[in-house]
């Protein structure tokens, strides 16, 4: 990977929502590299049109109803010269796809002894939220988080998916972008350099403040900066962190911030059991624990499935009300 | 396409490594030199050699976790292999594959899946690459019976069928998913009859005849580089030991006069002898062969009793290639800190 840059202010710059900077991050990274190819269902016709459009059908492959095997054939054209964007649509898709992703993608370099290469990217889509009930609804990080090999991201604002994407396109190693739904809307300034990359690995500081640490994960971030405003407004500054990347973990922003503050509240909507808030409590609790003035809180979405009725779902998430409660109770 | 002379006597020639190499294998799983568990290829060299003697040095290929042959078959040396097997750091994965994993890549192997059909998309994803780059490589699968019934067999051949890939998907058929037999697992029991279903060809193919296996793939591999597309072809064969070597089988499963049939009247090696034999090749020229896989064999195994353990080190330098904040990220008292 080419050294990676990052200061947005300092350079050129469009408003354009998330998804229009996902697509642009593809479309730059096709042109770039002609060994980047992208595989999914209905690209042809979702997925940006402007995609199907601009490149050959060498470029951009349609697949059948195949996700295990589809996601394998992206891990083999990985392995022999091609760096595939794998797009799994909706996230729930990947257990079909996941022995493919653990035993193969994970696995290769590692049990070939670095014999060979595996830079495949897999686009996994968390459409939560909108009464498609659990089947489609699923926002499953944290199991992978449990597999070496991997790497893993969320992005939450239109300029760190474009750098980040590419720059998953651009490393050799199997990446797993988890695109919150949530945050395709949202709107940002996102620099127009085609090489504008956000490194694999680092958090960021979405709002610098000294009462208390938000860590918040993809979606959880919108309600996290609501929350922030809010707080800030009743005169309580809260540091608001997003790793960006679940795997590995920026532990050094997170610890500097936590020492800071002492207080913290982890906000994502993966369930409870296990999840990515889990290991960074576990971490903060060995690595940081004197500097803790109060328990770590930690707000999830509950150990169920996702509800199919509006009037369920719609307390299913941690919300900006939640987040606000939660750091009050710690001051 | 027939074997000329000298393919003749490298198909020979790599048979008999795969036999003697799971031999003397063999022997030191049980002597507890190498470690796990040892799937041994004694009986179905002629698949595989046949398969492989077609294939060029830049095809790629993968297998499974009957895989020692696969490698050896494709023109792997031995000894990285060997010291594989026990676990060494000269082996060919540095001591993290083992037995069921004896990728080589140099000789085009991206790897060798001891999850049942899981190499079945990755041969074809290495046909879709070959097919965008605009090369003349093509891919090959090896698998068994057993794979045919998992749903990366019926997905993988659906999509090199419609997009024309340059792929040869080969099922070494020993008639037995453990101990379970075709007749028991399928319920139509051809496998080359499968591939009607999704517009592919098939060959049956006597898969103790290396010649006969080597022909049938070349006409498959030829129609690949045409760019016609994929085709299955069925090798029956015949696995002469267990699933693996020391299995405990509490019923039989086969009937011992099937094993002894095979052993004596359909040993690939016995039955291409007497090929070489009746195409003019003298006896004192086999011997000759025979005493160089043999040292071969003999020097493998001494390379690898005089190779080091691995260096825990190496396991976190093989699980990425841009390791971000990793081996840092290591807990406390892991073997690499250990050391």
């Amino acid at each position: 990977m080419s050294a990676a840059v990052e200061n947005p202010n300092a350079r050129p710059q469009a408003r354009m929502s998330y998804l229009e900077a996902l697509v642009q991050a593809q479309i730059e990274e096709l042109e770039r590299d002609e060994r980047v190819i992208l595989m999914g269902e209905d690209i042809a016709v979702y997925g940006g049109g402007k995609l199907v459009e601009r490149f050959d059908a060498s470029r951009i492959w349609s697949m059948p109803i195949s996700e295990t095997s589809f996601t394998g054939v992206g891990i083999g054209a990985a392995l022999t010269g091609l760096r595939p964007i794998v797009d799994l649509s909706i996230a729930s898709f990947m257990y079909l796809a996941s022995d493919q992703i653990i035993n193969q993608a994970a696995k290769l370099r590692f049990m070939t002894g670095g014999q060979v290469e595996v830079p495949v990217v897999f686009r996994c889509c968390m459409y939560y939220g909108s009464s498609i009930a659990a089947q489609h609804s699923d926002r499953p990080y944290p199991l992978f988080m449990n597999v070496p090999g991997l790497k893993i991201i969320t992005p939450t604002s239109p300029a760190d998916i474009k750098g980040l994407l590419k720059s998953a396109v651009r490393d050799d190693d199997p990446v797993l972008i988890f695109e919150d739904t949530k945050l395709w809307p949202l709107k940002g300034d996102v620099p127009t350099d085609p090489d504008y990359l956000v490194p694999i690995g680092k958090a960021d500081i979405k709002r610098p403040g000294n009462d208390a640490t938000i860590l918040a994960i993809a979606g959880a971030m919108r309600p996290a900066l609501e929350a922030g405003t809010r707080l800030a407004e009743e005169g309580i500054s809260v540091e608001i962190i997003d790793p960006r990347t679940l795997k590995p973990l920026d532990t050094h922003t997170l610890l500097e911030s936590v020492a800071k503050t002492g207080r913290v509240v982890l906000v994502e909507n993966a369930h409870r059991m296990a999840n990515a808030s889990a290991e960074i409590a576990a971490l903060i609790v060995e690595e940081a624990f004197d500097c803790l003035k109060k328990p770590i809180v930690r707000l999830s979405a509950p150990d169920l499935h996702v509800p199919f009725s509006p009037a369920l779902e719609e307390r299913f998430y941690p919300t900006t009300d939640d987040i606000v409660a939660a750091v009050k109770q710690l001051l | 396409m027939r074997f000329n002379d000298t393919q003749m006597r490298e198909a020979y020639r790599r048979m008999l490594r795969i036999r003697k190499f799971e031999e003397e294998g063999t022997r030191l799983f049980k002597a507890g030199k190498i470690p796990g568990a040892f799937h041994a290829s004694i009986g179905q060299e002629a698949a595989i050699v046949g398969a492989c003697m077609a294939l060029r040095d830049d095809d790629m290929m993968t297998g499974t976790h009957r895989s020692h042959g696969h490698p050896i078959g494709k023109g792997a040396e031995l000894q990285g292999l060997m010291a594989e097997l026990m676990g060494r750091k000269t082996g060919i994965c540095k001591g993290l594959g083992g037995s069921m994993h004896l990728a080589d890549n140099s000789v085009g192997i991206v790897g060798e899946s001891a999850i049942v059909g899981g190499g079945i998309p990755l041969a074809t994803g290495c046909a879709l690459s070959a097919k965008v780059r605009r090369t003349s490589q093509v891919a090959l699968a090896f698998f068994g019976d057993g794979a045919v019934n998992q749903g990366t067999f019926h997905e993988s051949i659906n999509m090199a069928a419609l997009w024309r890939l340059p792929v040869i998907y080969f099922c070494e058929n020993n008639g037995y998913a453990i101990t379970t037999s075709v007749e028991r697992s399928h319920a139509q029991p051809s496998i080359a009859k499968r591939a009607d279903a999704y517009g592919l060809p098939a060959t049956v193919v006597d898969g103790q005849d290396v010649a006969a296996v080597y022909e049938a793939t070349c006409r498959a591999v030829q129609r690949a580089r045409r760019g016609d597309g994929p085709t299955l072809i069925e090798a029956k064969t015949y696995r002469f030991d267990e699933h693996n070597v020391g299995l405990f089988v509490p019923h039989p499963y086969r009937p011992a006069e099937e094993v002894a049939e095979y052993k004596k009247h359909r040993d690939p090696l016995a039955l291409f002898k007497r090929v070489l034999a009746n195409q003019g090749v003298r006896d004192d020229e086999l011997r000759a062969i025979e005493e160089a896989v043999s040292a071969e064999v003999a020097q493998a195994i001494r390379f690898a009793e005089a190779s080091p353990a691995p260096d825990p080190a190496t396991m976190f330098e093989c699980l990425y290639s841009h390791p971000i904040g990793h081996p840092a990220m290591m807990p406390s008292g892991s073997p690499a800190e250990s050391q």
